[in-house]
């Protein structure tokens, strides 16, 4: 089954690597992965969804934890959480087609964000769900180009952050300006 | 006052408390070693970066300190993966330092410039980068207690030239590592330690299996006291030999592909498998299907990611194992197991006919014989350091070693050429140890350079060539599952006794048995290096044998009693 982690790591150069090494290394597929910032800084966070089985996913998350950047997992697979997909769609729409694309992103609440004559750019927040369905509507009109971001997840209620224990400030190695943030997955 | 980062590389260094590093100077380390001179460390100059490697694993394995190991950019830094893996592979707490070349030139596909934190990024624990002199001291601190904590581990510390030459101020206070203590609360799956009690209070046929995680804790006391107390029998993996006396009743010897036949049988009848500090290996589980089927299972290991993996077990505990036991001690209670402890005894059978010591001398020297004699003859205190292959399996059978860190050996990885160097680190840790390399001619011919290393640093080390003219354990594999089809496997060598001459060191050849004693009697007489050239019977097996993936009862057991030779 999809297991969702949150991963906060240093954001540190080298780090996304690390990470992804690891899910190479022990033979797990990345389903999604996705990073930002936090409300902390020099701090990011992972959303990694994996297909593994509950032992697997124990391991994974033991493995992490031995990654020296890492600083908290969770999985939040079983806790209520928010889980979100955004796309960016383009669709070949010209003379009727195009309406018949207007109306269909209205239906899925989506909008749309850049209009040429050829075509339309849909943007998209929602579960993975969503977004596929809209995608298999629009499908016949002609996507031209997708792009998603993959799962983002946070889970419900009023926990405080978890990585906001109190630790020292880190002292390792470089601390050059690199990001993991600004990597591509 | 300012120093440059090659001094604050150095001055990390002596306050970790290293005094011995192993190493081999190059372009881009140049700084380092030209600081070097003024610190109060030894340097012990290898013939390969490999060596040094190993050495470094030898010398943490003998001691149980961080081992340190220096090299060059490039290639030299290249030349250490394999060491590397094999401390990871064994959870041996070693320090690589390479130079890197200059921080403005990374990228640009300079001189002997490769990625090698890239290279080694699956291998190590960790590995860092550091491109400034003031963060010498902070990746250097961290290093040692990366390399040393939890489960131990390589970790590579890769520095750039401009580092090394520019200057700062040490603020060693200030360069603290901050780790987070990753494994400090339990996690969803964990086991309960009251559930392990009760399974132990329960159990009829239990098995402790001690790994090398009762050494690498400390652990090997708690141990010992758990199986009096509640009179375990124990068996232990390669890398757990010595943590318990080989000598103690309950400790029935080595399990797995050549373990005992009869520890196996144990393990496949047992009720209760008490996994403490191992990792259940490939090679001491057989076929996992039919792994100890009736038994229950606790796995306690400081690694949580080993727990579940090959075995699932019923109580997995991740913590460290010394804490573990004694928690759990005062909660067992003493009890008797003579019927299950006769039994074990009963399934012994006649494994000691079988044994090959107790054949009459037909004329052929075997390797077994050379082993307990030299078990014999060095009372079994000497730390032994072996190599891969069946010299390794026999030593691990008829070497008993009575102490912990006394067999050094490579496991996980199973390198050959571990052997000498690896030696060579156990010597500079332990100088006054009696240290023998036990070797075949095939990994001994892949660091024999080292030679000249135990020669220019004048150590007293006694080298036991296990000669078979083959590569004997593959051989073994094709005489057994490829119809005795030696593909590759025949390998000749020098005249080794010459070739020892010819680095000065004493060597002598022996053919038969009756001058095995002789031989190793005068080598420990020496007080210097000496080596032996033991020109074994050719195609002997190492017995019993679990085929791997076969079900761990059923071995391949010695033909009995007549051992059948190439020569009969």
């Amino acid at each position: 089954m999809l297991h969702t982690f949150a991963v906060y790591v240093d954001n540190k150069p080298g780090v996304l690597n690390r990470v992804s090494s690891l899910f190479r290394r022990r033979a797990f597929n990345i389903e999604s992965l996705t990073v930002g910032h936090t409300e902390t800084p020099g701090i990011s966070r992972m959303t990694v969804v994996v297909d593994t089985d509950e032992y697997g996913a124990r391991r994974l998350e033991a493995h992490l934890y031995k990654l020296v950047p890492c600083r908290r997992v969770d999985n939040i697979t079983s806790t209520p959480s928010i889980s979100r997909d955004l796309a960016l769609i383009k669709v070949a729409a010209t003379g009727e087609a195009r309406t018949h694309v207007m109306q269909l992103v209205d239906v899925y609440r989506a909008r749309i964000v850049d209009v040429s004559p050829e075509s339309l750019v849909i943007e998209t927040t929602g579960t993975e769900d969503k977004i596929d369905s809209l995608v298999e509507v629009l499908r016949p009109y002609g996507v031209i180009e997708l792009v998603r971001t993959g799962r983002v997840a946070m889970a419900r209620g009023t926990l405080p952050p978890p990585h906001a224990r109190p630790r020292p400030a880190a002292t390792t190695a470089s601390e050059v300006s690199g990001d993991v943030s600004s990597c591509s997955v | 006052m300012k120093l440059t980062g090659a001094q604050i590389l150095w001055e990390s260094l002596v306050r970790e408390g290293v005094t011995d590093v192993f190493g081999y100077p190059g372009g881009a380390i140049l700084p380092a070693y030209d600081a070097m001179r003024h610190y109060p460390i030894r340097h012990i100059l290898v013939r390969h970066e490999q060596g040094a490697t190993h050495m470094a694993d030898g010398y943490a394995r003998a001691t149980g300190k961080v081992g340190v190991a220096i090299a060059t950019s490039g290639p030299g830094a290249t030349n250490m993966v394999t060491g590397i893996a094999t401390a990871m592979m064994d959870s041996s707490p070693i320090v690589c330092i390479t130079g890197q070349v200059g921080s403005k030139l990374i990228g640009s596909d300079a001189f002997q410039e490769t990625d090698i934190t890239g290279i080694t990024l699956p291998i190590t624990k960790h590995n860092y980068l550091v491109t400034a002199a003031a963060d010498v001291a902070p990746a250097m601190r961290e290093a040692f207690a990366v390399a040393s904590s939890g489960r131990p581990g390589p970790v590579l510390v890769d520095i750039t030239k401009d580092a090394q030459q520019g200057a700062c101020d040490l603020d060693w206070d200030a360069a603290k590592p901050a780790l987070t203590e990753a494994f400090d609360e339990a996690l969803p799956g964990d086991g309960d330690v009251s559930d392990a009690i009760e399974l132990i209070a329960a159990a009829e046929r239990p098995l402790i299996l001690a790994g090398h995680g009762a050494m690498l804790s400390g652990a090997e006391r708690q141990v010992l006291e758990l199986a009096e107390r509640a009179q375990i029998p124990i068996a232990v993996t390669l890398l757990g030999i010595g943590g318990i006396p080989a000598s103690h009743p309950l400790n029935l010897g080595m399990m797995g592909m050549h373990g005992e036949a009869w520890v196996n049988q144990a393990i496949q009848e047992a009720d209760l498998l008490i996994a403490l500090g191992m990792r259940f290996d490939d090679r001491v589980t057989g076929n996992l299907k039919t792994y100890a089927r009736t038994a229950k299972k606790i796995h306690v290991d400081i690694d949580r990611a080993e727990l579940n993996k090959n075995v699932r077990v019923d109580v997995a505990i991740a913590r460290d194992l010394r804490l573990a036991l004694e928690e759990w001690l005062p909660r067992i209670t003493p009890c008797h197991r003579p019927a299950w402890l006769a039994h074990i005894d009963a399934l012994k059978g006649d494994a000691a006919v079988r044994d090959i010591q107790n054949l009459p001398d037909d004329g052929h020297l075997y390797a077994a014989h050379v082993i307990n004699d030299l078990w014999r003859l060095t009372k079994g205190d000497a730390v032994v350091v072996t190599d891969v292959g069946q010299h390794q399996m026999w030593e691990a059978q008829y070497y008993k070693h009575n102490r912990p860190r006394t067999l050094i050996t490579s496991g996980g990885l199973g390198t050959m050429g571990f052997a000498l160097p690896a030696a060579i680190g156990a010597k500079i840790a332990c100088p006054d140890a009696e240290v023998w390399v036990v070797v075949g001619d095939g990994g001994f011919q892949m660091t024999m350079p080292e030679l000249a290393t135990v020669v220019q640093e004048n150590l007293d080390i006694n080298i036991c060539i296990i000669n078979n003219g083959y590569l004997g354990m593959v051989r073994q594999w094709q005489e057994f599952f490829y119809d005795k089809r030696y593909a590759a496997t025949p390998i000749t060598g020098p005249n080794f006794a010459k070739l020892a001459d010819a680095f000065g060191i004493a060597a002598t050849t022996v053919t038969r048995r009756a001058e095995g004693e002789g031989a190793v009697e005068a080598a420990r007489r020496l007080k210097r290096a000496a080596l032996i050239d033991f020109q074994v019977e050719q195609e002997d097996s190492v017995y019993p044998m679990v085929p791997a993936g076969a079900d761990l009862h059923k071995m391949i057991r010695r033909p009995s009693p007549i051992v059948e030779t190439a020569a009969d």
